[in-house]
């Protein structure tokens, strides 16, 4: 599937209300607006960014999301209300009615299926959703949480049983700051390919995600392995590389000056408005 | 005509055989189809049926299991082996047991836990429905006859609770009901759960020959445990106060029961349950639950204390 210049719009008009989301929650912990612990998911916003905007341009609305924590993005991006979020964050009754925090955030209007904190056990739970309701299901994980066995043996059924899957791995070389070779000498799409499953291994660029969605596209399971940057540790400690160029400048290159400041005012005015609705 | 009773075994293949074909359930589980169909406890459905064999992963089955209940399939899940909830218990413990609570979505599902014992090592023996029991979300019900698994089944298909259900295979054979053995004034009360409640009906008919009154109530529904007035009214007359036999280990269930019991009544109450040791394969290393005989010696020594 090729991007062309309206989704590729829509995309970073999206990516960018993540962006300046998640760099505002991080000046409302520093003022200690926010006092949970919060996972913030800058950096990596193309990816959920560019599989929302693909799914709809597809027409695939039936389906259901299966977060984990650094969800923000992934939430935002699928359709989650955002003075839930921002509720939540606040540590009030939001979008998981005070329950979720940052980590376990969850939306029924958007389909959109909260994490319980138990790493990777989204997967075999999103895998038995599609097995018994054979709806479009999809699953955010991170490269570290898909090294759970569970996980693995998750994939391996869903390939087994030929499930409408998508499996997304975040993959941003690190757990906490450990990285994958240290943890392990095999990378996931070389697994799920084990497994029998199509599964690539590609940057977070919205060009290379288009592509990897075939037409086969949830009538058989999928792995992407997409590399991402993550900007800030758990609550803005630090950045995970300072080598790797940040998504969001390079991507809005392809666009007028003009457009990077209309999109850039336009969703400052739908948070300003928001977080002030809240604060 | 006179009908032969079902035995508690027919009935859960029955409760099974109406959940996958007028229910719209699933069974799920490792090796159902196999030889014995889960000690005849199955009917010989398949997966078009909604009998779905999962693969030998156990905290991933589970996990599937939880997936399917979220989507509404209400599952039961068979773990064939109680001791193999130390695998598929995470998953249900920390997202089906609590997915009502923290989202809203209910995740009923029917975890048909299975208890056996004697000679079968130190994981697949006894029951070890204790691992549940201290965590939120969840029911704990142990049905030993054809109408409790009835009402067990009843109660989870009107509800939208995550059930674990703790059978044993030594029952399976039941077609009788067991009604509590009441006294007017009991020199001990027993309080058991799972297959102990067959030998604490055998120890208090040895016991009465002996001239000494032991009352019965059997535990069924564990959490939440059903605190009965005739529990309380039968302690209140005992000259010693009562005991919960277990056959999990005693630190988990018994002693919570028996607190629970002991406060309510302010009676002096007891455990017995498996011993604080692991279970070995010989029998000489066998850690196997109460028999009549040692609760008998149970009662004797609390009596002339």
């Amino acid at each position: 599937m090729n991007l062309s210049e309206l989704l590729a719009r829509d995309i970073y008009q999206r990516a960018d209300l993540c962006r300046q989301f998640e760099v505002e929650v991080f000046k409302q912990v520093e003022s200690k607006n926010i006092q949970l612990p919060v996972y913030l998911s800058a950096g990596q916003e193309y990816i959920a960014a560019t599989l929302s905007v693909a799914l709809e341009h597809l027409g695939i609305v039936n389906r259901q999301v299966f977060i984990q924590h650094r969800g923000h993005s992934t939430y935002l991006c699928f359709g989650g209300d955002i003075d839930g979020l921002i509720l939540e964050l606040l540590g009030r009754v939001g979008c998981t009615n005070g329950m979720g925090g940052s980590a376990s955030i969850h939306s029924k209007e958007a389909n959109i299926f909260g994490h319980d904190g138990l790493m990777g056990s989204h997967g075999p739970i999103a895998v038995g959703m599609a097995y018994s309701n054979k709806l479009p299901t999809l699953c955010f994980t991170g490269d570290a949480a898909a090294e759970e066995d569970y996980f693995l043996a998750a994939i391996g059924w869903a390939s087994t049983k030929n499930l409408p899957m998508l499996f997304v791995v975040e993959d941003n070389n690190l757990s906490i700051l450990t990285e994958k070779k240290v943890r392990r000498n095999w990378e996931m799409h070389e697994i799920a390919r084990g497994f029998r499953m199509n599964a690539y291994d590609i940057e977070d660029c919205p060009e290379a995600i288009f592509e990897s969605l075939d037409e086969h596209l949830f009538e058989t399971p999928l792995l992407l392995n997409i590399r991402t940057n993550r900007l800030f540790w758990h609550a803005g400690a630090g950045i995970d590389s300072h080598d790797t160029p940040d998504r969001h400048l390079i991507f809005g290159e392809r666009f007028t000056e003009d457009f990077r400041i209309e999109t850039r005012e336009k969703n400052s005015d739908i948070l300003r408005s928001a977080w002030k609705r809240h604060l | 005509m006179e009908t032969t009773p079902l035995t508690l075994r027919e009935v859960i293949k029955e409760t099974v055989r109406h959940h996958l074909q007028v229910a719209n359930g699933l069974a799920m589980g490792q090796c159902l189809t196999a030889v014995g169909w889960v000690g005849g406890t199955l009917p010989k459905l398949y997966e078009d049926n909604g009998m779905v064999e999962l693969p030998m992963a156990d905290v991933a089955g589970a996990g599937f299991a939880v997936g399917a209940a979220l989507a509404g399939r209400r599952p039961i899940y068979v773990i064939r082996y109680q001791g193999f909830n130390w695998y598929n218990a995470p998953i249900i413990v920390n997202y089906a047991c609590k997915s009502k609570e923290i989202w809203g979505r209910p995740c009923p599902m029917f975890i048909r836990s299975i208890a056996m014992e004697g000679g079968i090592g130190p994981v697949a023996g006894s029951s070890h429905h204790s691992i549940y029991y201290r965590m939120p979300g969840v029911k704990i019900y142990s049905p030993m006859t054809p109408s409790e698994y009835r009402t067990t089944y009843t109660d989870f298909m009107e509800g939208d609770d995550v059930f674990y259900v703790s059978e044993h295979r030594g029952a399976y054979h039941i077609a009788d009901e067991y009604d509590d053995i009441i006294f007017e004034a009991p020199d001990y009360v027993l309080f058991p759960i799972s297959i102990t409640r067959l030998a604490a009906v055998e120890a208090s008919r040895m016991l009465l020959n002996e001239g000494i009154r032991v009352a019965v109530h059997h535990i069924f529904r564990i959490k939440p445990f059903e605190l009965k007035s005739t529990f309380i009214e039968s302690l209140s007359k005992a000259s010693c106060g009562g005991c919960v036999l277990d056959d999990d280990y005693v630190n988990g269930i018994a002693k919570c029961v028996a607190f629970d019991l002991g406060a309510a009544a302010g009676t002096n109450m007891s455990v017995l349950g498996l011993e604080e040791r692991s279970a070995g394969f010989s029998k000489s290393a066998d850690n196997l639950p109460p028999t009549p005989e040692i609760i008998v010696s149970h009662v004797k020594n609390r009596l002339t204390r």
